[in-house]
């Protein structure tokens, strides 16, 4: 019964947040640019969860995570745009392929190199992520309206702040009771020593590909929601460099702490777009060092990420315990 | 009969590992392997819980051809590995590291009564519950990994090296514990390079040289033989 009202209780928070925060938005309270940023940590925070599974809680090294934000983005724009509607029942349909497609091919790519060890996986997902690349630059040969090189535009504005924000607390609810319950413990019992997992009569095969797919799906979900954000989709959105985003913002928040992959996905795009205003024009390229000498300096601090193995009350506790 | 191994060889790519190894554990009995670095032991061991599969031969435990299964089947099937270096989930807390020991196998009833039965074992386990599994003392870490083996209910454990790296005095803690597990009904293989304090608690013994079953017996009757003595007894040949 406790978990009854409990899951009313979080649905309930849930929809007031999103309704709140759409009002705030349809009213013009706050500035769009910062809804915009808003919405951006928000989905950030979606891809980077799927990760944070992946490598934070299984282990798995993947360099590919944007190849799977790009099938996501891909797919669902493709699935709106060709059926040229704008309802939102649609736009749950796409996002829903997105998560399918992404989730699939993570079935196809995992099911070859999770036999490997993780060094492995992590250089063929590395070539995954530039073979698609090169897809998603090449698209248009086949079907048109993806767009190619040009980028794909036209698309509708779906994204709203009610359905990211509404997306990310389902995300959320879900990827905690994943790994809070005995299957996310068995997760980390692969992470930890693959050999004593087995022993144990862990299935680990089935476990990692399972831990990649549902992480892949997640950042296909995220994919979805970019794509109806900006309303436009280009190749350079899914490269290598922003596969290494991901695992950054991961790293610096902690493997396997959720609180920390949520503050450090804000952070972020924050830091992007303070980075973004605050350097003079021309000097752009200086980020680049900046970044880079900013994550030394978090590392060093704090080696085991922002929170250590703290948790915010709501990343605590699952389902079942 | 439990387990009984019959004429098993294992290779490591192209490099003979085991060479025509057989031996068996009987149901309740305790079951030493030793030998030098490198004999092998570990191997066989590996090859028992399916990590690795022999090129020929069989293995049967309870009665069932268990050769070339995977590993997680087998451990469903009731037998236990500890591998060498114990294989604690560092960071897990105790307590989740004993749950992890019946995933498997068992209902959440059984595991939380296996869990009270390890702390009534293990008070010190108990007492650090909560504690990350990478923070335990070597000790720790080794009751820890029995422990979690006992959580699964194993008809069988094998055991890699329990005493490696503790002091005398917990080496004998710990082997009074390995007795009274199998005192409950769980059969033991303990594989050791302390061969006197393995003797000291199983019935038989196997020894391996080189990937291939030198001397087997009773450890009383081992014990006298100048070859093991010499060799693994620390007993100087001629002297005393
Ligand atoms: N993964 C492996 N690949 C190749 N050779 C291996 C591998 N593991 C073990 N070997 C070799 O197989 C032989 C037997 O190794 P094993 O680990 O079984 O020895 P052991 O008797 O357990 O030794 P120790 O007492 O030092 O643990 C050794 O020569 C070792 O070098
Ligand atoms: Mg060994």
């Amino acid at each position: 019964m406790r978990k009854i009202t409990d899951m009313a209780k979080t649905a309930a928070c849930l929809a007031a947040a999103a309704v709140t925060g759409q009002l705030l938005d349809s009213f013009g309270f706050v500035n769009p640019y910062w809804v915009q940023i808003f919405q951006l940590g928000c989905i950030m925070t979606i891809s980077a969860l799927g990760l944070n599974i992946i490598y934070g809680f299984t282990g798995l090294f993947s360099l590919g995570h944007a190849a799977f934000y790009g099938i996501g983005a891909y797919t669902a724009a493709y699935v709106m745009k060709s059926s040229g509607g704008e309802s939102h029942l649609l736009f749950l349909a796409a996002l829903a392929a997105g998560v399918a497609c992404s989730a699939l091919v993570a079935c196809l790519v995992g099911l070859p190199v999770l036999r490997l060890t993780s060094d492995y996986l992590g250089i063929a997902t590395l070539g995954f992520g530039i073979i698609m690349k090169v897809l998603f630059d090449n698209a248009d040969g086949v079907l048109p309206i993806l767009g190619g090189a040009r980028g794909m535009t036209g698309l509708a504005k779906m994204t709203t702040v009610a359905w990211t924000i509404a997306v990310l607390g389902i995300a959320m609810i879900f990827v905690r009771n994943i790994v809070r319950s005995s299957y996310g413990r068995a997760l980390v019992s692969i992470r930890e020593d693959e050999i004593a997992a087995r022993a144990i009569g862990i299935a680990t095969f089935r476990y990692k590909l399972a831990g990649f797919v549902i992480g892949c799906g997640l950042a296909g979900l995220a994919g979805g929601l970019y794509a109806h954000l900006y309303a436009f989709l280009h190749p350079s959105n899914f490269d290598f460099f922003k596969s290494v985003d991901v695992l950054v913002i991961v790293v610096l928040g902690g493997l396997g702490n959720l609180s920390g992959t949520l503050a450090a996905s804000f952070g972020w795009i924050l830091l992007l777009e303070v980075l973004r205003v605050a350097l003079p024009p021309g000097y752009m390229e200086l980020r680049w060092v900046l970044i880079p000498v900013l994550l030394i300096v978090t590392m060093l601090l704090r080696p085991q990420g922002l929170f250590g193995s703290r948790e915010i009350r709501f990343f605590r506790d699952g389902l079942d315990s | 009969m439990i387990l009984s191994i019959e004429n098993v060889y294992v290779y490591y790519g192209n490099m003979l590992a085991l060479r025509d190894v057989s031996l068996h554990v009987k149901r309740g009995e305790i079951v030493s392997l030793i030998g030098a670095n490198g004999a092998g032991k570990s191997t066989v061991l590996r090859s028992i819980s399916g990590i690795l599969a022999p090129r020929a031969g069989r293995i049967l435990f309870n009665g069932e051809d268990i050769s070339g299964l995977p590993a997680h089947k087998i451990a469903r099937m009731g037998l236990s590995h500890v591998p060498e270096g114990r294989g604690v989930f560092a960071n897990l807390t105790v307590f989740e590291n004993l749950e992890m020991g019946g995933y498997a196998r068992r209902s959440d009833l059984e595991v939380r009564e296996g869990i009270e039965e390890v702390f009534s074992l293990f008070p010190r386990l108990k007492e650090r519950r909560s504690q990350m599994a990478g923070t335990l003392s070597g000790g720790e870490q080794q009751m820890l990994a029995i422990g979690r083996a006992m959580v699964s209910r194993p008809d069988l454990m094998l055991l890699d090296e329990p005493s490696m790296g503790l002091s005398p005095l917990l080496v004998g803690e710990i082997f009074d514990m390995i007795e009274e597990v199998n005192r409950g009904g769980v059969a033991i293989l303990l594989v050791e390079q302390n061969a006197f304090a393995a003797f000291s608690i199983a019935q038989r013994a196997y020894v391996l040289e080189t990937g291939h079953v030198a001397m087997h017996g009773d450890t009383n009757e081992l014990r006298n033989q100048p070859g093991v003595q010499a060799a693994y007894l620390g007993v100087v040949p001629g002297g005393g």
